[in-house]
């Protein structure tokens, strides 16, 4: 079914009778061609991009529990291409002009909208690395402009520009950055999948992979043995959990990140904010609640649940940015597990096990990655080559030394 | 998190600060034949186990000893609280006995 005006004009005409439902909840068969492990934002588009744009076929995802429950239904919604890393910008670069062009591929109201990030700075240094990072986002295609005090306070002027300690002496704003509604991007997908033939299989829990003389076969599942010829795992709080099934250890943590919404307010906040002395960023959705996060808990979890320590630096370092924040009630706050990498950055590869590849390692910043994330997956398990942004996400860079550490903070996960 | 410090009774997890699995304890001899490899494994490659995690945080804030933490990742709840060094002794111990 394709949504158009017209069709929503029949259907409020016809008391919304008409809507079916977005795609399939089939059972899964013997065996594919490509069974992609993980029913997130990224295994979604990895199948989305393998049937429609390399030709694909026979094509599942299994997901364990139902689509969209884990970070891609979690997660603070922004997206940007503002890294400074050759090994990266272009690939976010590439994911950032997809999602400009997302609503019309998928026929889908994803609601991305690009409402700008601002990314402050409260000293001299902290302009300087604005200033390098915005060159390097211009060579990359991207856009960036370095706005001073005033052009920071016409924007945003209920700032806490005085704070003796950490004034705002400007921000580095990307204007094409913004945030996208992440549940519609996991229907979206899901539906333009389907509707390409991809089986989504929910419910269904990957328990082992068969493998023959260094060759993937197919997976044992809750829902029986489904054989394969190339299994692409992309599982990211779990990418631990299930490469171990394949004997494999892997340069991941799983640690938690927490976020946070308040009441609906009217709107005050048109844009992104990020807080450059402290772990706190904030933007208001369109119902009108404040959206904010802050820093991983900084210990390794599955619970999908933070501890108290972090819900109280976030909310100082809001207070110290907008203190205007204290008049509103928070209305939740939850989790999610996040597959920390040891230099910060994400692997899309081969494994050294014939026709099984791994896309993970996304840390806090996966969502903004998942249309490129799933068309360039996609691309690799059909061609067995990397697409030509994906190239440095090699699971052996450690061995080779081609980290790619945005931070500059070495291999300890809790600190990316 | 509550961490019963051995010597100090129960203690904040707000004054420690984490570093990770205790397998980092376990170094590898910088001479020995595959050291390039196993100093790649050493530092990069994790168990990261959903269940129950040794690992090591450190009394920044207190006594600055070196802990052991037995907890569970998917509950937080902490088991057992051991001095890093008496974990080191025994496995050195265990090292040279082999
Ligand atoms: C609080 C929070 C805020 C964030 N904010 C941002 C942000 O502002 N911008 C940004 O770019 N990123 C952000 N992220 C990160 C982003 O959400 C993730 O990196 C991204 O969603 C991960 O990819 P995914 O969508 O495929 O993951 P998921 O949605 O977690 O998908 C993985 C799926 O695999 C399934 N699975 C696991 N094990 C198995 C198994 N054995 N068998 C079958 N299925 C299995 C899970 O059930 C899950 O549905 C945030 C994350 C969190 C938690």
């Amino acid at each position: 079914m394709k949504y158009s005006a017209f069709r929503l004009i029949k259907e409020a005409l016809t008391g919304h009778k008409g809507w079916g439902p977005q795609w399939r909840d089939p059972d899964p068969h013997d065996a594919y061609d490509y069974v992609i492990i993980g029913g997130g934002g990224h295994g979604l588009a990895t199948a989305y991009y393998l049937a429609k744009e390399f030709n694909g076929a026979r094509i599942a995802v299994l997901e364990k529990g139902w689509i969209g429950g884990g970070n891609v239904g979690r997660n603070t919604t922004i997206i940007r291409s503002n890294y400074l890393l050759d090994g990266n910008e272009p690939f976010y670069e590439f994911s950032l002009k997809l999602w400009e062009g997302l609503e019309q591929d998928l026929n889908y109201n994803a609601m991305v909208s690009q409402r700008g990030i601002l990314n402050l700075v409260h000293t001299d240094a902290q302009r300087d690395a604005a200033r390098r990072r915005g060159n390097a986002m211009i060579l990359n295609g991207s856009d960036a402009e370095l706005l001073d005090t005033d052009g920071v306070r016409a924007m945003y002027p209920f700032l806490n520009f005085d704070n003796a300690r950490f004034p705002i002496k400007g921000g580095l704003l990307h204007r094409r950055g913004g945030t996208v509604r992440h549940d519609a991007v996991a229907w979206g997908y899901a539906r333009g999948a389907d509707q390409r033939g991809v089986d989504i299989i929910q419910n269904c829990e990957v328990t082992g992979f068969k493998i023959e003389n260094g060759r993937v076969l197919g997976v044992e599942t809750s829902r029986g043995f489904i054989g394969a010829k190339k299994v692409g795992v992309s599982v990211a709080g779990s990418s631990s959990r299930v490469m171990a099934m394949a004997g494999m250890r892997l340069p991941i943590e799983s640690h938690v990140l927490q976020a946070f919404v308040s009441e609906g307010l009217k709107p005050f906040i048109p844009g992104v904010i990020t807080y450059g002395a402290g772990h706190f960023y904030c933007s208001q959705s369109d119902k009108g609640g404040l959206v904010f996060g802050g820093d991983i808990d900084g210990y390794n979890s599955y619970a999908q649940r933070g501890n108290l320590p972090v819900v109280e630096d976030v909310i100082e370092s809001g207070m110290s940015l907008i203190p205007g924040l204290g008049r509103a009630r928070l209305l939740r706050s939850w989790g999610g597990i996040m597959d920390m990498s040891m230099d910060g950055s994400p692997f899309i590869d081969k494994t050294h096990i014939e026709g099984l590849y791994f896309n993970g390692g996304w840390c806090y910043g996966g969502f903004k990655a998942t249309p490129a994330a799933g068309y360039c997956f996609a691309h690799l398990l059909k061609t067995d080559r990397p697409h030509e942004t994906a190239t440095a996400y090699r699971l052996d860079r450690f061995m080779t030394g081609h980290m790619i550490d945005e931070k500059g903070q070495g291999a300890q996960p809790y600190l990316h | 998190m509550i961490i019963n410090h051995p010597l100090l009774g129960p203690r904040d997890a707000q004054e420690f600060t984490y570093l990770g699995d205790a397998s980092l304890i376990n170094r590898p001899y910088w001479l020995s034949e595959n050291a390039l490899r196993e100093f790649h494994d050493y530092l990069h490659l994790r168990d990261n186990p959903a269940g129950l995690h040794r690992e090591l945080w450190f009394h920044e804030q207190g006594d600055r000893s070196w802990l052991v933490v037995t907890r569970d990742t998917t509950t937080h709840e902490i088991t057992k609280v051991e001095l890093a060094r008496d974990v080191a002794r025994v496995n050195r111990a265990a090292e040279v006995g082999a």
